[in-house]
Protein backbone atom coordinates (compact mmCIF):
# COMPACT_ATOMS: atom_id res chain seq x y z
CA UNK A 1 0.00 0.00 0.00
CA UNK A 2 1.20 3.28 -0.93
CA UNK A 3 -0.30 6.25 0.34
CA UNK A 4 0.95 9.79 -0.29
CA UNK A 5 0.07 12.98 1.59
CA UNK A 6 -0.72 15.89 -0.29
CA UNK A 7 -2.59 19.29 0.08
CA UNK A 8 -2.17 22.23 -2.32
CA UNK A 9 -1.78 24.41 0.20
CA UNK A 10 1.33 24.74 2.68
CA UNK A 11 2.05 24.51 5.95
CA UNK A 12 -1.54 22.85 6.26
CA UNK A 13 -0.18 19.82 8.35
CA UNK A 14 0.87 17.12 5.30
CA UNK A 15 4.24 16.50 7.45
CA UNK A 16 2.43 16.16 11.04
CA UNK A 17 0.06 13.62 9.62
CA UNK A 18 2.70 11.39 7.63
CA UNK A 19 5.06 11.57 10.37
CA UNK A 20 2.14 10.46 13.26
CA UNK A 21 0.48 8.05 11.22
CA UNK A 22 3.90 6.41 10.45
CA UNK A 23 5.03 6.39 13.88
CA UNK A 24 1.36 4.60 14.78
CA UNK A 25 1.79 1.83 12.07
CA UNK A 26 3.83 -1.03 12.19
CA UNK A 27 6.51 -1.94 9.16
CA UNK A 28 6.82 1.30 7.74
CA UNK A 29 8.61 3.23 5.24
CA UNK A 30 8.31 7.07 5.25
CA UNK A 31 9.68 8.99 2.41
CA UNK A 32 10.02 12.58 2.80
CA UNK A 33 9.30 13.87 -0.94
CA UNK A 34 9.67 17.53 -0.54
CA UNK A 35 13.29 17.44 -1.54
CA UNK A 36 13.38 21.68 -0.98
CA UNK A 37 12.58 21.54 2.26
CA UNK A 38 12.32 18.20 3.73
CA UNK A 39 11.02 18.34 7.22
CA UNK A 40 10.46 14.79 8.35
CA UNK A 41 14.11 13.88 9.27
CA UNK A 42 13.59 17.40 12.19
CA UNK A 43 10.50 15.93 13.59
CA UNK A 44 12.10 12.47 13.48
CA UNK A 45 16.33 12.28 14.15
CA UNK A 46 16.78 9.43 11.83
CA UNK A 47 20.14 8.03 12.25
CA UNK A 48 21.47 8.17 8.78
CA UNK A 49 23.25 4.60 7.53
CA UNK A 50 23.25 5.63 3.98
CA UNK A 51 23.77 8.99 1.57
CA UNK A 52 24.54 9.27 -1.46
CA UNK A 53 24.58 12.17 -4.73
CA UNK A 54 22.02 12.46 -7.11
CA UNK A 55 22.98 13.11 -10.41
CA UNK A 56 21.14 13.98 -14.07
CA UNK A 57 22.79 13.93 -17.43
CA UNK A 58 23.10 17.00 -19.32
CA UNK A 59 24.18 17.66 -22.99
CA UNK A 60 27.89 18.58 -23.57
CA UNK A 61 28.51 19.93 -27.10
CA UNK A 62 31.71 18.92 -28.62
CA UNK A 63 32.17 22.33 -30.90
CA UNK A 64 35.03 20.46 -32.92
CA UNK A 65 32.01 18.15 -34.25
CA UNK A 66 29.07 20.32 -34.21
CA UNK A 67 27.87 21.99 -37.82
CA UNK A 68 25.24 24.13 -36.24
CA UNK A 69 22.38 22.33 -37.80
CA UNK A 70 19.99 23.31 -34.68
CA UNK A 71 18.40 19.85 -34.81
CA UNK A 72 18.84 19.77 -30.70
CA UNK A 73 17.83 22.60 -30.29
CA UNK A 74 14.62 22.30 -32.38
CA UNK A 75 13.63 19.23 -30.89
CA UNK A 76 14.62 20.52 -27.25
CA UNK A 77 11.00 20.69 -25.85
CA UNK A 78 12.44 23.04 -23.02
CA UNK A 79 14.25 25.38 -25.14
CA UNK A 80 17.51 24.40 -23.27
CA UNK A 81 19.83 24.59 -26.54
CA UNK A 82 20.14 27.78 -28.52
CA UNK A 83 22.18 27.01 -31.82
CA UNK A 84 23.62 30.22 -33.34
CA UNK A 85 26.10 30.03 -36.75
CA UNK A 86 28.55 30.17 -34.32
CA UNK A 87 28.00 28.80 -31.13
CA UNK A 88 25.45 26.09 -29.13
CA UNK A 89 24.46 27.62 -25.63
CA UNK A 90 22.98 25.05 -23.26
CA UNK A 91 20.94 26.33 -20.24
CA UNK A 92 21.34 23.72 -17.76
CA UNK A 93 18.79 24.92 -15.80
CA UNK A 94 15.93 24.10 -18.23
CA UNK A 95 17.29 20.74 -19.39
CA UNK A 96 14.73 17.38 -18.33
CA UNK A 97 17.53 15.01 -19.10
CA UNK A 98 15.76 13.40 -21.79
CA UNK A 99 19.09 12.49 -23.56
CA UNK A 100 16.72 13.91 -26.96
CA UNK A 101 19.39 15.59 -28.43
CA UNK A 102 21.89 13.70 -28.44
CA UNK A 103 20.08 10.66 -30.02
CA UNK A 104 18.87 13.60 -32.41
CA UNK A 105 22.52 15.19 -33.44
CA UNK A 106 23.67 13.61 -36.75
CA UNK A 107 27.14 14.63 -36.46
CA UNK A 108 27.25 12.70 -32.75
CA UNK A 109 28.72 16.02 -30.98
CA UNK A 110 26.42 15.92 -28.37
CA UNK A 111 27.91 13.35 -25.02
CA UNK A 112 25.95 13.71 -21.45
CA UNK A 113 27.72 14.79 -18.18
CA UNK A 114 26.50 14.17 -15.24
CA UNK A 115 25.48 17.08 -13.05
CA UNK A 116 25.28 16.78 -9.60
CA UNK A 117 21.95 17.99 -8.43
CA UNK A 118 21.06 17.10 -4.77
CA UNK A 119 21.36 14.02 -2.14
CA UNK A 120 19.45 10.83 -1.04
CA UNK A 121 19.87 9.99 2.54
CA UNK A 122 18.23 6.52 4.14
CA UNK A 123 18.32 5.82 7.77
CA UNK A 124 15.90 4.73 10.02
CA UNK A 125 14.33 5.77 13.98
CA UNK A 126 13.50 2.34 16.01
CA UNK A 127 11.83 0.85 13.23
CA UNK A 128 10.46 3.18 11.10
CA UNK A 129 12.27 3.56 8.10
CA UNK A 130 13.03 7.14 6.62
CA UNK A 131 14.51 7.89 3.45
CA UNK A 132 14.51 11.75 1.96
CA UNK A 133 16.25 14.03 -0.97
CA UNK A 134 18.12 17.42 -0.19
CA UNK A 135 17.91 19.70 -3.43
CA UNK A 136 21.09 21.91 -3.51
CA UNK A 137 20.93 25.32 -2.81
CA UNK A 138 20.17 26.87 -6.72
CA UNK A 139 19.38 23.89 -8.45
CA UNK A 140 15.81 23.99 -9.85
CA UNK A 141 15.15 20.65 -10.77
CA UNK A 142 13.27 18.76 -7.53
CA UNK A 143 11.72 15.87 -10.02
CA UNK A 144 15.11 13.55 -10.76
CA UNK A 145 15.57 13.71 -6.81
CA UNK A 146 12.39 13.11 -5.68
CA UNK A 147 12.20 10.11 -8.40
CA UNK A 148 15.77 8.63 -6.50
CA UNK A 149 13.79 8.92 -3.06
CA UNK A 150 10.82 6.93 -4.46
CA UNK A 151 13.00 4.47 -6.07
CA UNK A 152 13.47 3.33 -2.18
CA UNK A 153 10.13 2.09 -1.99
CA UNK A 154 9.41 -1.62 -0.93
CA UNK A 155 6.13 -2.34 -2.12
CA UNK A 156 5.50 -5.14 0.16
CA UNK A 157 5.68 -2.39 3.14
CA UNK A 158 3.16 0.31 3.63
CA UNK A 159 4.99 3.67 2.12
CA UNK A 160 4.12 7.14 3.19
CA UNK A 161 4.48 9.88 0.45
CA UNK A 162 5.11 12.94 2.51
CA UNK A 163 4.98 15.76 -0.77
CA UNK A 164 5.29 18.85 -1.23
CA UNK A 165 2.80 21.38 -1.85
CA UNK A 166 1.08 22.95 -4.15
CA UNK A 167 -0.12 20.83 -7.72
CA UNK A 168 3.75 21.18 -10.43
CA UNK A 169 5.30 19.00 -11.31
CA UNK A 170 7.00 17.82 -7.71
CA UNK A 171 3.62 16.80 -6.70
CA UNK A 172 2.96 15.03 -9.23
CA UNK A 173 5.73 13.11 -9.35
CA UNK A 174 5.40 11.92 -5.40
CA UNK A 175 1.75 11.43 -5.89
CA UNK A 176 2.55 9.46 -9.03
CA UNK A 177 1.72 5.67 -8.68
CA UNK A 178 -0.06 6.16 -4.93
CA UNK A 179 -2.91 3.59 -4.07
CA UNK A 180 -4.36 6.44 -1.96
CA UNK A 181 -4.18 10.30 -1.46
CA UNK A 182 -4.34 12.14 2.12
CA UNK A 183 -5.35 16.06 1.66
CA UNK A 184 -4.29 18.22 4.32
CA UNK A 185 -6.50 21.14 4.16
CA UNK A 186 -7.57 23.69 6.83
CA UNK A 187 -10.95 24.94 6.92
CA UNK A 188 -9.81 28.36 5.91
CA UNK A 189 -10.38 30.10 2.42
CA UNK A 190 -6.90 29.65 1.19
CA UNK A 191 -7.16 26.17 2.51
CA UNK A 192 -10.28 25.63 0.67
CA UNK A 193 -8.78 27.29 -2.68
CA UNK A 194 -5.61 24.91 -3.19
CA UNK A 195 -7.57 22.22 -2.05
CA UNK A 196 -9.77 22.66 -4.69
CA UNK A 197 -7.08 22.32 -7.20
CA UNK A 198 -5.93 19.61 -5.93
CA UNK A 199 -8.91 17.63 -6.19
CA UNK A 200 -8.87 18.40 -9.77
CA UNK A 201 -5.40 16.96 -10.10
CA UNK A 202 -6.24 13.90 -8.22
CA UNK A 203 -9.30 13.17 -10.10
CA UNK A 204 -7.29 13.72 -13.64
CA UNK A 205 -5.05 11.55 -12.26
CA UNK A 206 -7.42 9.30 -11.00
CA UNK A 207 -5.76 8.60 -7.85
CA UNK A 208 -8.68 7.71 -4.69
CA UNK A 209 -8.44 10.48 -1.97
CA UNK A 210 -9.55 11.57 1.33
CA UNK A 211 -9.46 14.78 3.22
CA UNK A 212 -7.87 15.33 6.48
CA UNK A 213 -8.69 18.89 8.44
CA UNK A 214 -6.24 19.91 10.18
CA UNK A 215 -6.85 23.20 13.05
CA UNK A 216 -9.94 22.13 12.91
CA UNK A 217 -12.80 24.82 14.81
CA UNK A 218 -10.44 27.88 13.18
CA UNK A 219 -11.81 29.48 10.16
CA UNK A 220 -15.32 28.87 8.50
CA UNK A 221 -17.33 25.90 7.62
CA UNK A 222 -16.60 26.04 3.48
CA UNK A 223 -14.17 23.04 3.52
CA UNK A 224 -16.90 20.78 4.84
CA UNK A 225 -19.63 22.35 2.84
CA UNK A 226 -17.09 21.33 -0.54
CA UNK A 227 -16.66 17.82 0.75
CA UNK A 228 -20.00 16.77 1.03
CA UNK A 229 -21.33 18.40 -2.36
CA UNK A 230 -18.14 16.63 -3.71
CA UNK A 231 -18.94 13.29 -1.89
CA UNK A 232 -15.06 13.54 -0.82
CA UNK A 233 -14.94 11.48 2.78
CA UNK A 234 -13.29 13.79 5.40
CA UNK A 235 -11.36 11.18 7.09
CA UNK A 236 -10.11 12.73 10.40
CA UNK A 237 -10.15 16.30 12.03
CA UNK A 238 -7.33 17.14 14.33
CA UNK A 239 -8.44 20.39 16.47
CA UNK A 240 -6.98 23.80 16.87
CA UNK A 241 -5.12 22.81 20.01
CA UNK A 242 -2.40 24.44 22.02
CA UNK A 243 -0.91 21.52 23.09
CA UNK A 244 -0.52 20.31 19.71
CA UNK A 245 1.61 23.42 18.49
CA UNK A 246 3.64 23.27 21.48
CA UNK A 247 4.77 19.83 20.63
CA UNK A 248 5.27 20.96 17.10
CA UNK A 249 6.84 24.03 18.03
CA UNK A 250 9.72 21.69 19.77
CA UNK A 251 9.74 19.15 17.45
CA UNK A 252 8.01 16.00 18.86
CA UNK A 253 5.22 14.37 17.16
CA UNK A 254 2.47 15.12 19.34
CA UNK A 255 0.78 11.29 18.94
CA UNK A 256 4.29 10.35 20.81
CA UNK A 257 2.85 12.29 24.12
CA UNK A 258 -1.12 12.26 22.95
CA UNK A 259 -1.10 8.29 22.69
CA UNK A 260 -4.89 8.43 22.17
CA UNK A 261 -4.18 9.51 18.47
CA UNK A 262 -1.90 6.46 17.93
CA UNK A 263 -5.30 4.66 17.12
CA UNK A 264 -7.16 7.66 15.40
CA UNK A 265 -4.07 7.49 12.85
CA UNK A 266 -4.28 3.87 12.48
CA UNK A 267 -8.61 4.51 11.84
CA UNK A 268 -7.49 6.77 9.54
CA UNK A 269 -4.82 4.70 7.51
CA UNK A 270 -7.54 1.52 7.49
CA UNK A 271 -10.21 3.79 5.94
CA UNK A 272 -7.89 5.05 3.30
CA UNK A 273 -6.61 1.44 2.83
CA UNK A 274 -10.68 0.93 2.49
CA UNK A 275 -11.10 3.37 0.28
CA UNK A 276 -8.09 2.30 -1.85
CA UNK A 277 -9.69 -1.24 -2.51
CA UNK A 278 -6.79 -2.79 -0.93
CA UNK B 1 20.45 46.03 -41.60
CA UNK B 2 17.84 44.33 -40.53
CA UNK B 3 16.35 44.97 -37.48
CA UNK B 4 13.97 42.82 -35.46
CA UNK B 5 11.73 44.64 -33.09
CA UNK B 6 9.42 42.90 -30.10
CA UNK B 7 5.64 44.03 -31.78
CA UNK B 8 2.46 43.56 -30.48
CA UNK B 9 0.69 43.40 -34.12
CA UNK B 10 2.00 42.43 -37.59
CA UNK B 11 3.05 45.16 -39.72
CA UNK B 12 4.62 48.34 -38.85
CA UNK B 13 1.97 50.51 -37.72
CA UNK B 14 1.43 48.26 -34.34
CA UNK B 15 3.34 49.25 -30.85
CA UNK B 16 6.11 47.62 -29.59
CA UNK B 17 5.55 44.66 -26.99
CA UNK B 18 7.96 45.49 -24.16
CA UNK B 19 8.24 41.84 -23.59
CA UNK B 20 10.64 40.06 -25.68
CA UNK B 21 10.16 36.58 -25.03
CA UNK B 22 6.38 36.35 -24.88
CA UNK B 23 5.28 39.32 -27.78
CA UNK B 24 3.33 37.95 -30.29
CA UNK B 25 4.90 38.76 -33.22
CA UNK B 26 8.77 39.80 -34.16
CA UNK B 27 8.56 42.53 -37.15
CA UNK B 28 11.56 42.53 -39.11
CA UNK B 29 12.46 45.47 -40.62
CA UNK B 30 15.69 45.71 -43.54
CA UNK B 31 16.38 49.48 -42.32
CA UNK B 32 17.64 50.65 -46.21
CA UNK B 33 14.28 49.69 -47.87
CA UNK B 34 12.07 49.77 -45.03
CA UNK B 35 10.68 46.60 -45.85
CA UNK B 36 9.38 44.89 -43.60
CA UNK B 37 8.09 40.70 -42.84
CA UNK B 38 6.45 39.73 -39.15
CA UNK B 39 6.96 36.52 -37.90
CA UNK B 40 4.90 35.29 -35.14
CA UNK B 41 6.50 34.59 -31.97
CA UNK B 42 6.10 30.59 -31.06
CA UNK B 43 7.91 31.07 -28.05
CA UNK B 44 4.78 33.61 -26.63
CA UNK B 45 3.12 30.17 -25.33
CA UNK B 46 6.17 28.33 -23.97
CA UNK B 47 6.13 26.48 -21.01
CA UNK B 48 9.63 27.60 -20.09
CA UNK B 49 12.87 29.06 -22.19
CA UNK B 50 10.55 31.18 -23.77
CA UNK B 51 13.58 33.86 -23.90
CA UNK B 52 15.80 31.52 -25.63
CA UNK B 53 13.21 30.07 -27.71
CA UNK B 54 12.49 33.35 -29.15
CA UNK B 55 16.13 34.29 -29.30
CA UNK B 56 16.49 31.49 -31.61
CA UNK B 57 13.95 33.01 -33.98
CA UNK B 58 15.89 35.92 -34.27
CA UNK B 59 19.02 34.08 -34.62
CA UNK B 60 17.75 31.72 -37.57
CA UNK B 61 16.29 34.83 -38.86
CA UNK B 62 19.70 36.50 -39.37
CA UNK B 63 19.16 39.75 -37.32
CA UNK B 64 21.80 41.76 -36.40
CA UNK B 65 19.71 44.12 -34.42
CA UNK B 66 16.87 43.57 -31.76
CA UNK B 67 14.96 46.48 -29.94
CA UNK B 68 12.34 45.64 -27.47
CA UNK B 69 11.30 46.73 -24.00
CA UNK B 70 12.92 44.29 -21.51
CA UNK B 71 14.85 41.22 -21.98
CA UNK B 72 16.09 38.51 -18.89
CA UNK B 73 18.88 37.16 -18.36
CA UNK B 74 18.59 33.96 -20.56
CA UNK B 75 17.72 35.65 -23.43
CA UNK B 76 20.36 38.23 -22.69
CA UNK B 77 23.38 35.52 -22.99
CA UNK B 78 21.38 33.47 -25.65
CA UNK B 79 21.22 37.02 -27.98
CA UNK B 80 24.93 38.27 -26.62
CA UNK B 81 25.94 34.17 -27.87
CA UNK B 82 24.85 35.36 -31.70
CA UNK B 83 26.43 38.70 -31.14
CA UNK B 84 23.12 40.30 -31.80
CA UNK B 85 22.84 44.12 -30.55
CA UNK B 86 20.08 44.30 -28.47
CA UNK B 87 18.30 47.48 -27.22
CA UNK B 88 15.75 47.64 -24.42
CA UNK B 89 13.65 50.23 -22.96
CA UNK B 90 11.86 50.67 -26.61
CA UNK B 91 8.11 51.88 -26.72
CA UNK B 92 5.73 53.47 -29.61
CA UNK B 93 5.09 52.45 -32.78
CA UNK B 94 7.27 49.81 -34.63
CA UNK B 95 8.06 52.08 -37.64
CA UNK B 96 8.84 55.04 -34.81
CA UNK B 97 11.39 53.28 -33.29
CA UNK B 98 12.81 51.68 -36.62
CA UNK B 99 13.04 55.77 -37.11
CA UNK B 100 15.05 56.66 -34.19
CA UNK B 101 17.60 53.55 -34.02
CA UNK B 102 18.28 55.06 -37.78
CA UNK B 103 19.21 58.80 -36.05
CA UNK B 104 20.44 57.04 -33.76
CA UNK B 105 18.90 57.64 -30.56
CA UNK B 106 18.85 54.83 -29.33
CA UNK B 107 21.60 53.16 -27.67
CA UNK B 108 22.75 49.35 -26.78
CA UNK B 109 22.08 47.75 -23.28
CA UNK B 110 24.67 45.86 -21.77
CA UNK B 111 23.31 43.56 -19.45
CA UNK B 112 19.53 42.27 -18.85
CA UNK B 113 16.88 44.46 -17.91
CA UNK B 114 14.64 42.36 -15.83
CA UNK B 115 14.72 38.82 -14.20
CA UNK B 116 13.56 35.61 -15.29
CA UNK B 117 9.79 34.95 -16.10
CA UNK B 118 8.98 38.16 -16.35
CA UNK B 119 6.74 38.63 -19.42
CA UNK B 120 4.69 35.31 -17.94
CA UNK B 121 2.31 37.70 -16.09
CA UNK B 122 0.84 37.37 -12.09
CA UNK B 123 0.03 33.65 -11.51
CA UNK B 124 2.10 32.23 -14.21
CA UNK B 125 4.72 30.20 -12.39
CA UNK B 126 4.60 27.70 -10.36
CA UNK B 127 3.14 28.68 -7.37
CA UNK B 128 4.41 26.90 -4.65
CA UNK B 129 4.64 27.70 -1.15
CA UNK B 130 2.18 30.37 -1.34
CA UNK B 131 0.22 31.34 1.77
CA UNK B 132 2.13 28.65 3.79
CA UNK B 133 2.72 30.10 7.00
Amino acid sequence: MILSIASGKGGTGKTTVAVNMALSLKDVQLLDCDVEEPNVHLLLHPNINEEKSVYVSTPQVDEELCDHCGKCGEFCQYNAILVSSEKVLVFLELCHSCGGCVIVCPGKAISEEQHRIGTLKCGSTGDLEVVYGELDVGEPMAVPVIREVKRRIESDKTVILDSPPGTSCPVIETVKGSDFCVLVTEPTPFGLHDLRITVQVLEDMEIPFGVVVNRAGLGDKKVYEYCEEKNIPILLEIPYRRKIAELYSKGIPFSSEMPEWKEKFQTLFDEARKLAGK
Amino acid sequence: MKIGVSSSGNNMEALVDPRFGRCPYFVLVDSESMQFEAVPNLAAASGSGAGIQAAQTITSKQVQVLITGNVGPNAFRALSAAEITVITGASGKVREVIEKYKKGLLSETREPTVRGHFGMGAGRGHGRRRGQQ
